[in-house]
């Protein structure tokens, strides 16, 4: 079975990792980190080679320094990792870059099954993994929270929905996006960091997988941002002051004067 | 080319940006701090800078190439996917059809809406009712349960068929699954999870508006050349209008093919209750953010809960923790509600999960920090610690209510 893994790098500080110990914040002293949902994708892909070998390819697209969390990628337990950059990248929304995904996934050419975090944690919009599968021309299922079973030509796995879970079967190749429900990652081992120290890394450009620079970067990008502002609310606000007893008192006589104009009760 | 400019007149380079950000695409020169190409445009910076220097700046393609350039023109109304699931309709639909027909006026245009199902001749009345002016109603049993290769397939011939211009997918598993595949497939932009829509009727373009960059902002998005424009829209957000069932309209089935070999097969779908904690329905709901700062706090919000007969939501900050589960998530990346009354415990009122809360009617905000943003938008705001607070407003609640 040979899986490919869809990594990307995002900012650290647009999350807030907590020790699950302690329950204190970890402050990140880096700057970007692996999309956290993308390490449950690589995790999922890591225990199925291990209980029924196979191999795996980890891909990015980012900047140059994406190879040092590629690096990270291949120290959990992918085989091999390639990051496509190229300027012509830049600036792309999620179908130029499920474009240029594809494209470097058709030059590794060999897959059976592609896991992708569910969302990353900074565009956040669950949209590269179901568009890069329709670009591969493969089926997808999304939130992925159990994979049952894979044979050599069909995966069986439990999808996370709204009022409970459905459980799928789906045809390879294909694609499937995981939600943190399915596993707990692992950190790199020792070992894994000395294998992954002398790892080499491919960067593949723009020339490199055949794109064409129309479909990629910001000119391959049909969405485009034209306003950023934080939003004015406008709300008719009272906040209290006083003890906490005086402030309960009026607050629950705003309550009951509130619950039957608006009709809670 | 980059689209962040700094503006040198507010820049007092601090540097802050320079350290903060993730691709090191910000320089400084001694008499300037410009961005390079290396951006990717993650937008830390400018929701970090406390000067407000950084910007979007619209940089459209200034010539769109001939090939590059759609026949807007050709393009017209607005479309709307109609979930439904067992027979019923989503009633993200609704609010959809909602909003479609007030976006609809402006442009002048009509709501259509793609029915996909099996014996879906009563929903379509209810579509009606809703604000539809016309229907595509395919009814077939391979479409009685959602199929994320049949659905799309159905949807593009509809939508290559009839070309609207603004296509619109609510923000379910089930949309967001779906819109991404028919987007792809037609090679027109999305837009995620929005939460305002707006038109520039002259350009006749859908001004899409979401929360943005891991931080305290919104963007706007919009998609100028090709078509449809696409969005999913968050659930709870819009409002639908009052029904008129008395109103009918145009029931269209469209010409279309079955492709042969679906590869994807839903062999059981079991329901869960608990999967969102009863919070859609909830007409109170008491939320808890990191500022309950200890896991046993947790008991004095389902305790206030309790005595409101409230469902208990949270902010991302307490499921990260591992303090409470998922279901229990509010916001942009969990549920969206309109509860009539929400109490915010501890939360300090992140864009993010704001986005999911908003369209409460009354919001009352606890939090020892007056200048938290949750204030902001609070109608009524209690400041002080959690730990006496919400036992005096537990006390006081008993005592008016006589319990
Ligand atoms: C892509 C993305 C998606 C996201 N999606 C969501 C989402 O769906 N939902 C969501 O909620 N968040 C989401 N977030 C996270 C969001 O940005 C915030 O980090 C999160 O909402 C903060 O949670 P909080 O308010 O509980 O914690 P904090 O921001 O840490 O706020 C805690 C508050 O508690 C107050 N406080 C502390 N101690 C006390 C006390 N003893 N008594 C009273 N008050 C006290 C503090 O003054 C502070 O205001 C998302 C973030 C990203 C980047």
């Amino acid at each position: 079975m040979n899986i490919i893994v869809c990594v990307k790098q995002v900012p650290a500080s647009a999350t807030v990792a907590i020790n699950r110990d302690t329950h204190t914040m970890i402050r990140e002293e880096n700057n970007s980190m692996i999309n956290p949902f993308d390490l449950y994708a690589l995790e999922e892909a890591v225990r199925h080679k291990e209980t029924h070998g196979g191999k795996i390819t980890a891909i990015s697209m980012g900047i140059p320094q994406t190879e040092d969390l590629l690096r990270e990628v291949v120290a959990i337990g992918a085989d091999h990792a390639v990051l496509l950059s190229d300027i012509a990248f830049a600036g792309a929304d999620t179908l130029a870059t499920a474009y240029t995904l594809a494209s470097g996934i058709q030059k590794i050419n060999v897959y059976d099954l592609i896991i992708c975090g569910r969302q990353s944690t900074d565009g956040d919009t669950a949209q590269v993994g179901p568009s890069l599968a329709e670009k591969l021309g493969i089926s997808h299922v999304t939130c992925v929270s159990k994979i049952d079973e894979i044979s050599k030509d069909c995966i069986r796995c439990h999808r996370l929905v709204e009022d409970g879970y459905e459980v799928i079967e789906m045809r390879l190749p294909g694609l499937i996006t995981v939600v943190k429900e399915i596993n707990e990652p692992r950190l790199p081992s020792l070992f894994g960091l000395r294998r992954a120290a002398k790892a080499e890394i491919p960067v593949w450009s723009a020339a490199d997988i055949n794109i064409d620079l129309k479909l990629c970067g910001i000119s391959g990008s049909p969405t485009y941002v034209i306003d950023t502002f934080t939003p004015d609310y406008h709300v008719e606000n009272e906040i209290l002051i006083g003890s906490p007893e005086e402030q309960a008192k009026t607050a629950v006589e705003k309550l009951s004067e509130i619950l039957y104009t608006v009709g809670a009760f | 080319m980059t689209r962040l400019r700094i503006n040198l007149e507010k820049c007092v380079a601090c540097l802050e940006c320079i350290d903060l950000c993730p691709c090191n695409a910000i320089q400084y020169d001694q008499t300037a701090v410009y961005i390079d190409q290396s951006c990717t445009l993650c937008g830390l910076c400018f929701s970090k800078c406390r000067f407000d220097a950084i910007h979007y700046k619209e940089v459209l393609p200034e010539k769109p190439s001939t090939e590059n350039k759609m026949n807007t023109a050709g393009h017209k109304g607005i479309m709307i996917f109609g979930e439904q699931r067992e027979g019923q309709l989503q009633e993200v639909v609704r609010e959809l059809l909602g909003e479609g027909k007030r976006l609809a006026v402006q442009l002048d245009t009509t709501v259509s809406v793609v029915l996909l199902g099996m014996h879906t001749d009563a929903l379509a009345k209810e579509l009606f009712a809703f604000g539809a002016d016309r229907i595509f109603q395919i009814d077939h049993p391979l479409l009685d349960y959602f199929n994320d290769e049949l659905y799309a397939d159905m949807i593009v011939q509809v939508v290559r068929q009839y070309t609207p211009e603004i296509f619109l997918v609510g923000a379910t598993t089930y949309g967001k699954s779906l819109a991404p595949r028919i987007a792809s497939r037609l090679d027109t932009g999305l837009t995620a999870d929005c939460t305002r829509l707006e038109i520039d009727a002259e350009k006749r373009l859908l001004k899409q508006t979401r929360p943005a960059f891991g931080g305290n902002l919104m963007a706007t998005i919009i998609c100028p050349i090709h078509r449809p424009q696409m969005c999913t829209v968050c659930p709870k957000i819009m409002l639908p209008i009052e029904p008129d069932f008395e109103k009918t309209g145009q029931v269209i089935k469209p010409n279309i093919v079955f492709s042969k070999g679906i590869k994807t097969k839903i062999v059981e779908h079991i329901k869960l209750k608990s999967n969102h904690a009863n919070l859609s329905d909830a007409e109170i709901i008491v939320s808890a953010g990191r500022g309950i700062q200890k896991l046993q706090n947790l008991e004095l919000i389902r305790a206030l809960a309790d005595c409101l007969g409230a469902a208990v939501g949270a902010s991302r900050a307490l499921v990260d923790s591992g303090w409470i589960a998922y279901s229990h998530q509010i916001g942009q990346t969990g549920i969206s509600v309109r509860p009539k009354i929400y109490f915010a415990c501890g939360i300090s009122g992140a864009m993010q999960h704001l986005a999911g809360m908003m369209s409460a009617k009354y919001i009352i905000a606890i939090n020892k920090d007056p200048d938290a943003s949750i204030f902001k938008v609070a109608h009524l705001g209690l400041v002080g610690n959690i730990e006496q607070i919400v036992p005096a407003l537990i006390n006081e609640i008993k005592s008016h209510y006589h319990y």
